[in-house]
């Protein structure tokens, strides 16, 4: 890349090149914006005086700025807790995926393993082929996870394509590091826990924050499994509000909005500042992905 | 000779006690991955919801025939195959661009430029399809942005029905799917072209060949294995679309476009709790999945040389 700026430089920018560069400055900044604009539209809503976000007057920047929303989002019934599902649910499904997964990668490393290939087979096909929703619901059932917190962390215990990821990675370190441990005298697991795992920071932190934002954004789980309102994840509030706001805009308007309006807030109100509360995590972990995801990706890559 | 035997049987019981410890691990991918199975016996049943499967009637294959035979069934399953392959198949049209965009975006030379375009594309990656449903709604709703200003505007016959109506549905979900994803997907081009031989370029510029040129004849000639690959692959996966986004932009209004196999699935199974019925098209489209997935691995192994397996 070097090498090539360099020579660039030298050369004078002929006219093809200036349009180049203005075509392809335009094209992305549009782009880009049009990524930006719609989060950047929600920040500034739910700052903004709702009234004057309901008559589309909050275009470019925050009017009559509040943080009111902030606090009346408390009220809506439920939030609490659900937030504290989502982020519990987030901690300990991340943390327990993540061993799991390591685990496993790190014994599909040993080929001397008993019938390896058929067992790593058989693991890697899951990622292609599933019983179907229907049969894996009857499945979680007759496990008695159906309506409980277990439901978000069991089954997603091993995610077959973190395995592959972190596996990739354990291969290529080298391998005396474990085998002067193995000559002290440690067994597979102290080598595991000693060895590996701090040698496969880089991978673990990339996979950490892909299955953290899996989590975080589920909720179809709850859909799916969860009748319990106490076991409502932040993700599946916001959609459930959005499937009742959008009832009611096709019945009457906004017959359970001025149920909400007492609330003082607008529904509108409620629906941007949720919309934010769930955003507003992703937007802080994001800076802390972008730094591994290239590198997940390219390991992905090499193997998939 | 009896000390070599021993030694032979010590490490076969290494190579045992190294599957001992996957075992666990391995159990829990058996146990909601193959366990499940299990269930596709019901589609072989007239199970209703409540009642044990012995209670049931064991009705053989006449699920399947009824899919088939059905006339409202029928009908049902071929509009949502029509949906699933429909939206799959625009969405195709789109494949090329997460290439083109990572290839003009490193012919751009401000770093700086470079990176915020990078940063803020690939966040919506991240984002629930919930949270952008609720996005769009903000903007494209029948209150949103765009239909208020319209409104003040006074164009009040020109009211955008993004969300709310059935025209366009499948564009509309492919482009909220680019939107999400093209940044996202174009990394993995990022990646390649850092990997290209540099040597090239600077060959065919003193060989006087332009910027275009270039792209032309170099950089695009080496991403097309990758693009080949990519694809080939996303065959495997042509029936798996997932319920989130259309769970969330589906309704009453677009539901006869929206409506894709897996959600079909959903449909029958949950929300009419026809459980023999929906097992019964789960049951084929796995099926049907596999068979895809393994004509693309082979496909891929004889383009390139590797495969999943």
């Amino acid at each position: 890349m070097a090498g090539k700026a360099a020579i660039r430089k030298k050369k004078k920018w002929s006219a093809e090149d200036k349009i180049f560069n203005v075509i392809v400055y335009i094209i992305f900044g549009l782009f880009t914006f049009l990524c930006f604009y719609p989060f950047y539209y929600l920040i500034i809503c739910t700052i903004s005086n709702t009234q004057l976000v309901d008559m589309g007057r909050i275009i470019l920047w925050p009017r009559d700025i509040h943080f009111n929303n902030y606090f009346e989002i408390f009220k809506v019934q439920n939030l609490g807790r659900s937030a504290l599902i989502s982020i519990v649910r987030t901690l300990v499904g991340t943390s327990s995926t993540l061993l799991a997964s390591a685990y496993m990668a790190y014994f599909f490393t040993k080929e001397n393993m008993w019938g390896r290939k058929f067992w790593y087979r058989l693991t890697v096909v899951t990622m292609y082929f599933s019983a179907g929703m229907i049969p894996n619901y009857l499945n979680n059932q007759m496990l008695g996870l159906t309506n409980t917190f277990w439901i978000y962390i069991i089954p997603g215990l091993i995610s077959v394509y973190n395995m592959i990821l972190i596996k990739t990675s354990i291969e290529s370190m080298p391998a005396e590091l474990e085998e002067s441990a193995f000559l002290d005298g440690a067994g597979y697991l102290r080598r595991f826990v000693n060895i590996v795992l701090p040698l496969q920071k880089p991978i673990l932190a990339t996979v950490a924050l892909f299955s953290a934002v899996g989590h975080w954004n589920d909720f179809f789980t709850t859909k799916l499994y969860i009748t319990n309102t106490k076991l409502y994840t932040l993700q599946y509030l916001l959609y459930e509000l959005l499937s009742q706001i959008q009832a009611a805009s096709q019945q009457i308007q906004y017959e359970t909005g001025a149920q909400m309006a007492s609330n003082s807030i607008t529904p509108t109100g409620i629906r941007l500042t949720l919309t934010a509360v769930v955003t507003i995590p992703i937007m802080i972990v994001y800076p802390f992905i972008q730094k591994y995801y290239v590198k997940g990706i390219m390991i992905g890559a090499v193997k998939g | 000779m009896k000390n070599k035997a021993a030694v032979k049987k010590r490490k076969k019981w290494n190579d045992f006690k190294v599957f001992l410890y996957l075992l666990p691990v391995l159990l829990i991918v058996i146990l909601f991955n193959y366990v499940p199975l299990w269930g596709w016996s019901f589609a072989f049943f007239q199970y209703k919801p409540g009642r044990a499967l012995a209670d049931s009637a064991f009705v053989g294959l006449d699920n399947f025939k009824a899919l088939f035979g059905n006339a409202v069934m029928r009908k049902n399953l071929f509009r949502v195959l029509t949906n699933t392959f429909g939206i799959h198949l625009l969405g195709y049209i789109f494949t090329p661009f997460p290439m083109i965009f990572a290839i003009l975006l490193s012919e751009v030379r401000g770093s700086k430029f470079k990176k915020i375009v990078q940063t803020i594309t690939t966040l919506p990656n991240f984002i629930s399809w919930v949270i952008l449903f609720s996005l769009a709604t903000s903007l494209f709703g029948s209150t949103g942005l765009i239909n208020t200003i319209f409104k003040e505007l006074g164009a009040e016959g020109q009211v955008v029905t993004f969300l709310t109506s059935n025209n366009h549905v499948w564009l509309a979900q492919v482009l909220l799917q680019q939107w999400k994803g093209l940044g996202w997907s174009s990394i993995i081009y990022f990646a390649a072209i850092a990997g290209l031989d540099q040597q090239l370029y600077e060959a065919a510029m003193v060989d006087g060949a332009g910027r275009w040129k270039r792209i032309w004849y170099i950089t695009i000639p080496q991403l097309i294995p990758t693009y080949f690959v990519l694809l080939i692959m996303s065959i495997g996966n042509f029936l798996n679309t997932g319920v989130d986004q259309y769970l969330a932009f589906g309704n009453a209004l677009n539901k006869a476009s929206i409506e894709v196999l897996d959600l079909y699935v959903y449909n029958l199974g949950v929300g009419s709790g026809q459980i023999s019925f929906s097992i019964a098209v789960g049951m084929m489209k796995s099926l049907v999945a596999f068979v895809l997935f393994f004509l693309a691995n082979t496909i891929s192994k004889k383009i390139r040389g590797t495969s999943v397996f």
